[in-house]
C-alpha cells in the first residue's frame, strides 16, 4: 500500500469553496463545505452536489463476463438489463460480506462495479482470483473516471439542463438504470439514476480529465435551484436516514447479507430460472434456512444524546446484548437515530431497549428501517 | 484560520475563558472557533449545572454534532454560577458565535488558573 494521499480531480474546487478536507480510506475529501445540516437538508428538500471521485470503479469485459459475475457476486448480473442498475454484494466462502456493490451493465459484454474506496483493492484481487477460467478481463480504471453525484428533489431538472443532448433520457430514466448523454460543453457521461442519499439523484461518471468543467456545469446550472456542494459528513447522515448499510459498519466479513437484512439481493434461482454455483452459495443457503441469529434494527432515541458506532444495546436488566453499528442525531426527524445489531427477540418494532452512552443508559425504541422515505 | 482574540486565554483542550483567571473571580467559558468546527453543526450541548463544582481539566459535559460528539472539559476549578439556557433550543449558536452569544457557563474560580494559554501559545496548538 502506498501511504501517499490521494486527491481527488476537484481537488482544487474544494479548496475555492472553503472544504474541511479530511483523510478518508487513503484519499483527503470534503467532510463538509458550510455545514453539515445545511447540506443534509439542501437535498432532502432541493439538491445537492457529490464529488464521489474516491469510490472504486472496475471494468468487467469480455464474452463471459456475465456468466462470470454470476459466480463472483450473490446477485444475477446476467439477468440485468443493457444500461441497468443493481446493488449486490461480493461474498466470501463463508458467506461474509467483502463489499457492496453497484453493477452497471454497459454492454451485453461489459459491465462496471462500483466499490467503496476502503475496499476496492481487495475487491480487484478477490475478483482477479475468480475470473480464473472464465473468458473475462478485470481491470481497475478508477483513476480515469470522476464519478459526481447530483442528489435531491430537483436533480432531475439539473442533470437534464447539463445536457446538450439526452435531456429526454435523463427525465424518462427510471430508478436504477442508466444512459449515455452528451452534457454542455461536450462531455461525454454515463449517467445513472442511482445515489445513497435516499432521495431522488443521478451519478455522473466521466473522465477524470473532464471532472472540473462537470463539476463547475452542475453549480451553474443547478445554482438558481440552489445546489449546495455537500461533503461526507451529510452523506452519512443521509444514507442512515434512509436506512442504508455502510460497508465497515452494518456490513462486515463477519455478516452475511441476511444479518443485515439483505437476504433478498442473495439469488439461489428457481427451476424456472436457474440459477449455477456461486462463491458463498453453500454458506448463505445455510444462513437463509436457518435464520440470523442478531437482526440489523433501527433506533429511535427518547432524549437527546445519540448513539454511536460500537456502543452496547442493553437489555431491561442492563446485559449488553447487541452493538449499535451508526448513530447520530438527526438533522430531519429531530431525534438520535441509530443502527444496531440486536437478537431476533428484540428485533420487532416498538421494543424498548437501553444503549450505555458513554457509561449513562439512554432508552430507545426499536424502529422499522428505513427511518425517512422520499414521498414518490 | 480561525480565530482566537487575544483578550481570552484557553485551555488544551479548546475551551476558552474570558475574564481575569484568578481564585475569587468569576469567568466566562465557552469553546473555541476551531473546536466547534471541528465538531461541524452542534445540535445538543450537556453543560454542567449551577452549583455544580468543577475541576480544572476535568470532565463537566459533551458536545454532540450530526458527525461527532465531544467531551467539554473545565478550563477552571469553582462553581458554576450560571450556564447559558440559550443553548438549549440553540446550540448552533456555539458555531455562528463561539466567542460571544455561545458561551456556555460561568464559574466562580476557587483557585487561580496555572496552565491556561495566552491567545498566540493557543493558535500555536492548532496551526
Amino acid at each position: 500500500m502506498s501511504a501517499a494521499i490521494l486527491r481527488s480531480p476537484l481537488h482544487d474546487q474544494h479548496v475555492a469553496l472553503g472544504a474541511t478536507l479530511v483523510p478518508f480510506a487513503g484519499w483527503e475529501m470534503p467532510v463538509r463545505y458550510s455545514g453539515d445540516i445545511a447540506e443534509h437538508t439542501a437535498v432532502r428538500t432541493g439538491a445537492g452536489l457529490f464529488d464521489l471521485s474516491h469510490m472504486g470503479e472496475i471494468s468487467i469485459r469480455g464474452a463471459e463476463a456475465a456468466a462470470f459475475l454470476d459466480y463472483a457476486l450473490v446477485g444475477r448480473l446476467s439477468a440485468l438489463a443493457l444500461a441497468g442498475a443493481k446493488y449486490t454484494m461480493l461474498c466470501t466462502p463463508a458467506g461474509g460480506v467483502i463489499d457492496d456493490l453497484i453493477v452497471y451493465r454497459r454492454d451485453h459484454d461489459h459491465f462496471v462495479i462500483v466499490a467503496n474506496a476502503s475496499n476496492k483493492d481487495v475487491v480487484v484481487q478477490e475478483l482477479d482470483a475468480r475470473v480464473d477460467g472464465f473468458d473475462a478481463s478485470v481491470e481497475e480504471i478508477s483513476a480515469e473516471i470522476a464519478l459526481i453525484a447530483v442528489q435531491g428533489p430537483l436533480a432531475e431538472g439539473i442533470v437534464a439542463r447539463m445536457c446538450a443532448r439526452g435531456d429526454d433520457d435523463i427525465r424518462a430514466m427510471r430508478y436504477y438504470s442508466a444512459a449515455n448523454v452528451m452534457l454542455e460543453g461536450d462531455v461525454h457521461a454515463f449517467v445513472a439514476r442511482t445515489g445513497y442519499t435516499g432521495e431522488d439523484g443521478f451519478e455522473l461518471f466521466v473522465g477524470a480529465d473532464e471532472a472540473a468543467a462537470v463539476w463547475e456545469l452542475a453549480l451553474a446550472t443547478g445554482a438558481a435551484d440552489g445546489i449546495v456542494p455537500c461533503g461526507l459528513s451529510s452523506r452519512d447522515t443521509l444514507r442512515l436516514e434512509a436506512g442504508m448499510p455502510l460497508y465497515g459498519q452494518e456490513l462486515t466479513r463477519e455478516t452475511t447479507p441476511f444479518d443485515a437484512g439483505l437476504g433478498r439481493i442473495v439469488v439461489f434461482g428457481t427451476a424456472a430460472k436457474p440459477r449455477g454455483d456461486f462463491v458463498g452459495r453453500e454458506a448463505l443457503l445455510k444462513a437463509k434456512v436457518e435464520g440470523p441469529s442478531r437482526v440489523l434494527v433501527g433506533l429511535v432515541g427518547d432524549g437527546r444524546r445519540a448513539a454511536r458506532a460500537g456502543y452496547p444495546v442493553l437489555d431491561d436488566a442492563g446485559e449488553a446484548v447487541g452493538e449499535v453499528t451508526s448513530g447520530a442525531p438527526s438533522p430531519t426527524l429531530g431525534r438520535p437515530i441509530a443502527m444496531a445489531y440486536v437478537p431476533a427477540s428484540l428485533a420487532e418494532p416498538g421494543t424498548r431497549v437501553g444503549i450505555d452512552v458513554r457509561g449513562r443508559r439512554e432508552d430507545m425504541t426499536v424502529a422499522a428501517l428505513p427511518f425517512y422515505s422520499r414521498a414518490s | 484560520m480561525s480565530n482566537v482574540p487575544d483578550e481570552l486565554a484557553y485551555s488544551a483542550e479548546h475551551e476558552w475563558v474570558a475574564g481575569e483567571p484568578d481564585a475569587g473571580a468569576e469567568v466566562t467559558v465557552g469553546i473555541t472557533e476551531h473546536a466547534a468546527a471541528a465538531l461541524g453543526d452542534i445540535v445538543y450541548v450537556e453543560a454542567p449545572r449551577v452549583g455544580d463544582t468543577v475541576i480544572a481539566g476535568e470532565v463537566c459535559g459533551e458536545l454532540e454534532s450530526t458527525k461527532a460528539v465531544s467531551e467539554l472539559y473545565s478550563p477552571v476549578s469553582g462553581t458554576v454560577t450560571a450556564v447559558n439556557e440559550g443553548l438549549e433550543s440553540a446550540p448552533e449558536t456555539i458555531n455562528s458565535d463561539a466567542y460571544g452569544e455561545g458561551w456556555i457557563f460561568k464559574v466562580e474560580m476557587t483557585e487561580t488558573a496555572t496552565d491556561l494559554l495566552d491567545a498566540e501559545a493557543y493558535a500555536a496548538t492548532i496551526a
